[in-house]
């Protein structure tokens, strides 16, 4: 489940909130909040469409899962998805390495 | 391509919005995007609203998914239609498979006009078999606004409007961010809700609650198969995300070390749910060789995330997995299709994607997302179509007297409060346990049954939902009545066929090679529709 939003990273841009499809945001005056976390389905997409890698999604769908967003500010797990799927400047070149057709007929 | 003019907006005086439209597609995943750019591109104008937001809500967009796209080949295209039959308890229409593959091929070879990142083989052949659902989805969104349709995100449909001759016309809903209403006048309403998970969280479906199935029921649409209404997915036992697919590589095991007899993610997943009963499951992906890791991961970044957060390596460690109820999701039941065009059953009325039956190229089983692709694709764009051809023959918008349709949650009642919490969770309870919609048994259903039939007696008698609580109650009462349909039909079925499995009647009876058709809220009821090879055979003869 979403977890953390990082007020240090984090712009108000309210692109999570529009983005979200279960509707887990509220926009606020300043950063949007986490404001209905049990419905959150941990899909990862908000995580996804962060321009700035403010959101952390933990894996636990059941359970919220308390997380320290200073330690996390020292992994490389913020942002990890949107440039493993090629959503970065940097990382462009990814979306198109779909091997699926490789293991297919497994 | 020509932008024939948008949908007309008026603001009512109490902040809600109208439209006047030719065409409203319910739900924004892949089939109602492709059903919104094809009825504008007819010259329709177009609303789309959906639940959540059209280019993340539903199945495909947190996931990745393969597609039934066969380059047209005869030879190819004959094996890929004859390799499932049998899996699919023969249920499937070759006419319908052809079309698909035919209307799948063109969609994909637009997609990739569009400008959709396929990779490209060693060979330098693009390859069009698989669909990264964010990259999809976003895309799809992108065009479906290029076409000239105007979406509404976050503004879930609550019930039908019906014109005096019960013709659809139109929906309305709320808006759950702007705390007000919207209702769209239309000559027709695609819907393209997806199918109902049940909560389950399976990977990006709890947008899918079979809301599009309770509306239509409302004004009086038939289903078909189902029964076929229980394939649950592999996942971390923690986590979200199903691939299935990948536990292809996967050896299960007990608490104690020993390995699972028959378990296996494809013909063995049975095995993993028997074991399950019994007490924790275990998986290793250690049948994946480096290559196909590495694959994996290029594949299907988001298949990693819950392993990466958690300091798993699924390919040398053991990990307890879970299997999560899918429905009809990837079950193939849904709305009834009554012609090529998709209609339902109620004029005005089609149907497209996974809340429309699946049987006609899948017969009883599904087995991953390659097929359901392909239907949303098609399926969507026939139905786009189909809904802009009957509003140009409806004519010009004309002021016709609407009534709303909607019933459970919406009547004022004073014995007592709706509790839609308490009424998902009493759903969720007769159709997640394995021994009751994996493993289905007459005595089984029929209890399971009584108790939802009485839950729907219940409901059905509660108070209107208040502002807030009526997306959360009509949901609940949507699960409650897709759960009857699904235990009528099963209970129906008396043998084992696709994924439905009696273990009163463990075989398949080659003289039930039809189809089960059901509806009805109050009183729920099925038929049996025979199948089209028996038709023509009998016809024949």
């Amino acid at each position: 489940m979403i977890e953390v939003i990082d007020a240090e990273r984090c712009t108000s841009c309210d692109i999570c909130v529009n983005v979200c499809p279960t509707n887990v945001f509220d926009k606020t005056d300043g950063i949007p909040v986490i404001a209905r976390q049990s419905d959150c389905q941990t899909c990862f997409l908000c995580e996804l469409y962060c321009p700035e890698d403010a959101l952390y999604v933990s894996p636990h769908a059941d359970t919220p899962c308390p997380t320290d967003i200073v330690a996390l500010r020292q992994t490389a797990v913020l942002g990890s998805y949107r440039r493993a799927v090629g959503w970065t400047d940097e990382t462009r070149d990814l979306r198109g390495i779909d091997r699926s057709y490789l293991l297919f007929g497994h | 391509m020509t932008i024939h003019g948008r949908a007309e907006l008026r603001t009512s005086p109490d902040g809600a919005v109208e439209f006047d439209a030719d065409v409203l597609v319910i739900g924004g995943g892949p089939a109602g995007t492709w059903a919104a750019v094809s009825a504008a591109e007819r010259g329709a104008r177009v609303v789309l609203a959906d639940k959540g937001f059209c280019g993340t809500s539903g199945a495909t967009a947190a996931a990745g998914t393969g597609v039934w796209y066969v380059d047209p080949d005869p030879a190819l295209r004959e094996a890929a239609m004859a390799n499932r039959e049998k899996m699919g308890g023969y249920l499937q229409d070759r006419r319908w498979m052809a079309r698909v593959l035919d209307q799948t091929f063109e969609d994909s070879n637009r997609l990739a006009a569009w400008g959709y990142p396929y990779p490209v083989d060693d060979s330098g052949k693009s390859q069009r078999n698989s669909l990264q659902g964010p990259e999809y989805m976003r895309l799809m969104r992108k065009r479906t606004k290029q076409a000239g349709v105007t979406i509404l995100d976050h503004s879930p449909a609550l019930e039908l409007l019906v014109d005096d001759d019960g013709a659809v016309a139109g929906a309305s809903g709320v808006r759950r961010q702007k705390h007000d209403g919207w209702t769209v006048r239309a000559s027709a309403v695609v819907i393209a809700t997806g199918g109902c998970a049940f909560l389950s969280k399976t990977l990006g479906s709890n947008v899918l609650t079979g809301d599009g199935y309770l509306m239509a029921a409302e004004v009086g649409a038939e289903f078909s198969s189902m029964e076929f209404s229980n394939p649950y997915a592999i996942s971390p036992a923690f986590g979200s995300v199903t691939k299935t697919l990948f536990y292809g590589w996967a050896t299960f095991s007990y608490e104690d070390g020993s390995v699972v007899p028959g378990a296996a993610s494809k013909g063995g997943r049975s095995a993993i749910a028997r074991a399950l009963l019994q007490g924790p499951v275990y998986a290793r992906l250690d049948k994946a060789d480096v290559d196909v890791q590495r694959h994996m991961r290029a594949s299907q970044p988001n298949f990693f995330l819950p392993f990466d957060r958690t300091g798993i390596d699924p390919f040398s460690e053991r990990f307890p997995v879970t299997l999560r109820l899918e429905g009809t999701v990837r079950g193939t039941g849904g709305l009834r299709i009554v012609d090529d065009s998709c209609a339902t059953s109620v004029p005005g009325l089609y149907a497209a994607g996974d809340a429309a039956t699946r049987e006609l190229i899948c017969g009883g089983f599904t087995g991953g997302g390659s097929h359901n692709a392909a239907w949303a694709m098609s399926s969507g764009t026939w139905a786009g179509w189909g809904a802009a051809g009957y509003a140009r023959q409806l004519g010009p918008a004309r002021r016709r007297h609407l009534a709303s349709a909607g019933t459970v949650a919406f009547r004022s009642r004073s014995r007592r409060p709706f509790e839609p919490a308490a009424l998902a969770k009493a759903v969720q309870d007769e159709v997640y346990p394995y021994e009751l919609n994996y493993f289905r048994h007459a005595s089984r259903l029929e209890g399971a049954l009584a108790r939802l039939d009485a839950a729907w007696t219940d409901a059905s008698a509660a108070d209107a939902a208040s502002k807030d609580d009526v997306l959360r109650a009509r949901e609940s009462a949507a699960m409650l009545a897709t759960s009857r349909w699904m235990y009528r039909s099963a209970l129906a079925r008396h043998e084992s066929r696709g994924m439905h499995r009696r273990d009163d009647h463990p075989d398949q009876d080659d003289r039930l090679r039809h189809y089960l058709t059901s509806g009805g809220l109050d009183e729920v009821w099925t038929a049996v529709r025979p199948h089209a090879d028996i038709s023509y055979a009998e016809a024949a003869e």
